[in-house]
């Protein structure tokens, strides 16, 4: 009896060895060098190889950080500045800094703002739907609602509304990495600076019909007027096409042009309620329903920041 | 009118086939046999087969309701003819509980681990009958007495299992002639077996009428048979003492069963001409090995199972006729 | 046996409820909308301004580039403005709208009925009087004809076939033009045939229109080299790869123009409209449109002008009926769905088709089943399943490798998909991205 356990365990060891061995040869022969330091960076990138500094991965930005040896057009927008500078002690090269940004949607064609005109039946798809036609509401640069935006983001920082059918992006959770951006067909998402508190002003439409066109299709639709541009005190805000934009690398959140836009479109996010003027949008609101439907500023302030903190 | 048009891409028109008739249409072919699995068998073959069929929809309705949350996928029938194909494949003297069993697993592991119908790589019946002939291999293996067969031998074991044992031990085929069955007995089943696999006139009825309604193309059922025919009738030629004749192979052991409604599960079986063919002989090649080489005396559920896991390989290599690419 | 191409197809119910309905022409409306762009290609360069006055037949807007096609004035009167219009898809489209003053046609256009058989043009003068006139393909795809006409270098044509299959369901147009216009259709045959340079000609009739055949069969026996093949019927008979692989058993090789095999195919439509162009000068701007749908109480073959509304042909075949759920822009399987019925007839317009509640909508997504047989339905023999998930996982260099550009968007695979999945749709998309990442490929 011991004779055959000894007999196993001979022959068990000498397969090991024997193997241990054909492995360590392979291995030497087939070695191929890599820099150490392209480990070093992969470790200090977040890894959610999302593709938002434009390469196929982590590991791919890493390779590239090391290979380039200069970092001037590479950054990692999930780990941000910290992680660049992190990457930079590593491979002992300046990092260049970039103001955090966030994802924000520039439509709010609300099933209020924006009614509807048709039925879209066709494959939930925005893609699939803006290639076939203009919508379902005769805004034709407008959300369409089938989430292309939500389903491409690694972050879950993308959502639907359910109420509004427009989707409403979780700051805290964006990371910039400009997935949803490609993926609307319309255009809709932009990706700006990220401010404190996350404050955000910008023009929630994308409307390039002439003004009584855009107007008729969508209460807050942008109608080009050109009054938030001549408010504007730090020029930040340019119209182009009947549309305005305003610049958030400029853009000191002053909250002028929010007060002058004739249709809302301009959209407040995440400031406190104004103590006067915070009154005045919504008394007209309630005077005219028919020309503006568009909720307070300060109501939509609030619904945004549910969920955040 | 209604309040709005409605708008979707071409085209705007759609045939009328879907899921839940192509299901019913495989059930109605089923029912021939299965008429005749209570005739012979009585009230065995109907508690077994509501039994079945009981417990696999209710399965499905469970898991995907409480389990899996999704929506409730009864209504496509597909749960149904899971346990109509499982009570087909197995003995009626089952006990209640272990065709429970078998239930479970086909619906449960077979299907919805998966992700539902159309995700399941396997058979789901077949899942759920390879479990309970492994684990309980007596009970499956005991059949049950077959009212109407007129040959006294075929009480205990299927015509294949008896050839198998009298091979095993020795005896030469030539002298099994009064114990196993007829063509004709096989045939029109008057012998023992599982509910389904007895009579070969209903199963191709059956089949003739699935053929009709274009839920199963010729390609499947025509290989796997051919070749099983092809395959035993060389063995049969080489030594027809130590092999059965060919006939013997398509009319038992499930063969047609397999070949008519298990191998055509459009889920699990390649989508092309070409590679329905390939799968076709590969599992008439292996059923007839496993029968032939192998311990079991029965073949077909494992050879389907097998071909089962090759099907997304074929599909990947064998595509459909071409429109004007040959130069490439 | 009937002919027919080799592989795949459908035959989805027909439906020809306005079969045998005698062409009625409409009467002109006040106010047209003709937009620049009605055909494939880039959209065509007005050439008159706000205020002008423009008779029936003047030319509107000039083609812009070789394939692009001349707009003419469907009526009389003034120019109202040339103004952004919501198209059919919902998008604004630039068109002209005229105001209508009676109906003062271009006095070089014969409006005699007269056949008129003899002409002494050249191969050259018809390809230009055909360019000249702005004609396109009538079939719905609407790709300028002088183009089909114009042999690239270094190929032969060896026939020309023509397109009256008419595979889509429901409509009735081309059959109805062949009843009526068959003496003209075959002088614009001639005339095609001449164009070309080719001494044979195929038409192409499934055999749902035995009347038809019976009736250009009769009318071929003057023209030599001129035959009609009965087909089988079959979805989608009228691609025109399918056309030519039924009538000639050829196979136009993936990615290349039917000429390769020596064919070009036009549709019957498109041949009265080249004997109108040459033989009596009328430019195209009118045509012949089926309105139709289970619900219509009047289904009609209108000849309608350009530019009206598609309010006032469905106005004609009694009215919009109230259990209304899509209108479509051409046939069920093809056709497009319109967001409004105040879009303008287009050249391209064969015809409305008004379908009811409960057939507008899709029923529910399951599934894919593997049943194979949107493989087994797919002309090209595509495997469409595979296809929709490559565009559902936006897997574009596999798309391309299987084949999706050779698409011809005929939506068999939609419609005989038992799990209802909207394999076209994603279908669509892949090809159209897979399009766009080969051309910017070859920049």
């Amino acid at each position: 009896m011991s004779v055959t356990i000894l007999y196993t365990i001979v022959t068990l060891s000498a397969i090991g060895v024997l193997a241990a061995t054909i492995l360590y040869l392979t291995a030497q022969k087939f070695k191929v060098y890599e820099d150490p330091r392209i480990d070093d960076v992969d470790e200090a990138l977040p890894g959610a190889n999302c593709g938002g500094c434009g390469y196929a991965g982590c590991r791919a930005f890493a390779e590239a950080c090391v290979s380039k040896n200069e970092l001037s057009d590479l950054f990692c927008p999930v780990g941000g500045n910290d992680c660049m500078t992190d990457i930079a002690g590593i491979l002992g090269l300046e990092a260049i800094k970039k103001d955090p940004r966030v994802a924000v949607v520039r439509c709010n064609g609300t099933c209020e703002n924006r009614p509807k005109t048709n039925t879209y039946d066709g494959a939930v798809s925005c893609a699939i739907a803006s290639s076939l036609y203009g919508g379902d509401t005769n805004c034709s640069f407008g959300c369409l609602g089938c989430g292309d935006c939500v389903e491409v983001c690694d972050f879950d920082a993308i959502k639907m509304d359910p109420e509004t059918g427009l989707p409403v992006v979780i700051d805290d959770k964006c990371v910039a990495c400009g997935a949803c951006v490609d993926a609307c067909p319309r255009d809709l998402i932009e990706l700006r600076r990220k401010m404190p508190k996350d404050r955000k002003i910008f023009v929630g439409c994308r409307n390039m019909d002439k003004g009584a066109a855009a107007k008729k299709a969508c209460t807050v639709a942008c109608i080009g007027c050109t009054k938030c541009a001549k408010e504007c005190p730090f020029d930040a805000i340019t119209i182009e096409n009947n549309l305005a934009f305003i610049d958030s690398d400029k853009c000191k959140l002053c909250r002028k042009c929010v007060v002058v836009c004739p249709t809302n479109a301009i959209q407040e996010l995440n400031f406190p309620p104004r103590k006067v003027k915070a009154e005045k949008p919504a008394a007209k609101v309630e005077a005219k329903p028919v020309a503006k439907k568009e909720k307070p500023a300060a109501t939509n302030n609030e619904e945004s920041t549910e969920p955040k903190n | 009118m209604s309040k709005f048009l409605t708008i979707s891409p071409s085209p705007h028109v759609k045939g009328e086939e879907s899921v839940q008739k192509i299901m019913l249409w495989v059930i109605l072919a089923m029912v021939p046999a299965m008429v005749w699995s209570f005739v012979v068998f009585g009230m065995g073959a109907i508690i077994t087969t509501s039994v079945a069929i009981l417990s696999c929809v209710f399965f499905e309705y469970a898991i995907s309701r409480f389990i899996l949350k999704t929506e409730n996928s009864v209504g496509d029938l597909s749960a149904f003819l899971t346990g109509m194909l499982l009570a087909f494949n197995v003995p009626s003297s089952l006990p209640i509980w272990m065709i429970i069993i078998g239930a479970l697993v086909a619906i449960g592991i077979g299907k919805l681990s998966f992700g539902g119908l159309g995700n399941n790589p396997f058979n789901p019946a077949l899942v759920g009958r390879v479990f309970l002939l492994i684990s309980f291999p007596v009970d499956m293996t005991s059949w049950p007495v077959n009212n109407n067969s007129g040959v006294d031998g075929v009480t205990g074991a299927t015509p294949l299992g008896l050839v198998k044992e009298a091979i095993s031990s020795g005896t030469p085929i030539s002298q099994l002639t009064d114990q196993v069955p007829s063509n004709m007995d096989l045939f029109f089943g008057n012998i023992g077996g599982s509910l389904g696999e007895i009579s070969a006139i209903a199963l191709i009825l059956g089949a003739l009428f699935m053929l009709y309604k274009k839920v199963i193309t010729w390609h499947i059922p025509v290989s796997i048979l051919g070749t099983m025919f092809v395959f035993a009738g060389l063995l049969w030629t080489v030594d027809s003492e130590q092999f059965m004749n060919p006939m013997f192979h398509l009319l038992t052991g499930g063969a047609m069963l397999g070949a008519l409604y298990m191998a055509t599960d459009m889920v699990t079986s390649p989508m092309t001409p070409k590679g329905q063919l390939i799968y076709g002989i590969g599992i008439g090649i292996i059923t007839i090995s496993i029968r032939v080489f192998g311990a079991y005396p029965e073949g077909i559920s494992f050879a389907i199972l097998i071909m089962n896991a090759v099907t997304p390989l074929l599909n990947r290599y064998c595509k459909p006729k071409d429109f004007g690419r040959r130069a490439k | 046996m009937l002919k027919t191409f080799k592989i795949g197809g459908v035959h989805p119910a027909e439906n020809k409820f306005s079969a045998g309905k005698q062409i009625e022409t409409l009467p002109i409306p006040d106010m047209v909308t003709v937009p620049i762009a009605q055909h494939i290609g880039a959209p065509s360069t007005p050439v008159v301004k706000k205020g002008d006055e423009v008779k029936v037949g003047q030319l509107l807007a000039q083609s812009a580039g070789f394939v692009s096609a001349n707009i003419h004035s469907p009526v009389s009167g003034k120019v109202f403005k040339i103004d952004d219009v919501l198209d059919s898809s919902g998008y604004k489209k630039k068109a002209i709208i005229i105001k209508v003053e009676g109906d003062e046609w271009e006095e070089t256009i014969d409006r005699s009925t007269d056949l008129v058989k003899q002409t002494d043009l050249s191969p050259k003068e018809i390809v230009d009087r055909v360019a000249q006139s702005g004609i396109v393909g009538l079939g719905g795809a609407t790709f300028p004809t002088h183009v089909k006409l114009a042999v690239p270098q270094g190929m032969t044509a060896e026939m020309l076939l023509i397109n009256a299959v008419e595979c889509e369901p429901y409509l009735t147009a081309d059959h109805q033009l062949m009843m009526e216009k068959g003496a003209e259709i075959m002088v614009g045959i001639d005339l095609l045939m001449k164009a070309i340079g080719v001494k044979k000609a195929i038409i192409g009739i499934e055999n749902n229109k035995p009347d038809a055949i019976k009736h250009l069969s009769q009318l071929a026996k003057e023209y030599a080299g001129v035959e009609v093949c009965a087909l089988k019927v079959q979805y989608p008979q009228g691609g025109e790869k399918q056309l030519i692989n039924a009538a000639t058993g050829r196979e136009v090789p993936s990615g290349a123009l039917p000429i390769s095999v020596g064919c070009v195919v036009n549709n019957v439509g498109t041949a009265y409209a080249v004997y109108e162009a040459v033989m009596k000068n009328k430019p195209l701007f009118e045509r012949v449109v089926t309105v139709t749908g289970k619900s219509v109480s009047k289904p009609s073959n209108f000849m309608a002008r350009v530019g009206m509304s598609v309010s006032q042909l469905v106005e004609a075949a009694g009215g919009l009926p109230e259990d209304t759920g899509k209108v479509i822009s051409g046939g069920p399987m093809m056709g497009k769905a319109l967001v409004t019925t105040d879009v303008p007839v287009t050249k391209g317009t064969s015809g409305v088709l008004i379908m009811r509640e409960e057939e507008a909508t899709r029923r529910t997504m399951k599934n894919c089943i593997r049943c194979a047989k949107c493989v087994s339905a797919c002309p090209m023999g595509l495997e469409p399943y595979l296809l929709m998930t490559y565009a559902e996982k936006k897997m574009w260099e596999e798309s391309e490798d299987s084949f999706v550009m050779d698409c011809i968007e005929c939506g068999s695979c939609s419609y005989t998909c038992p799990a209802d999945r909207p394999l076209l749709d994603y279908i669509r998309l892949g090809k159209g991205t897979v399009g766009q990442i080969m051309r910017s490929r070859k920049k």
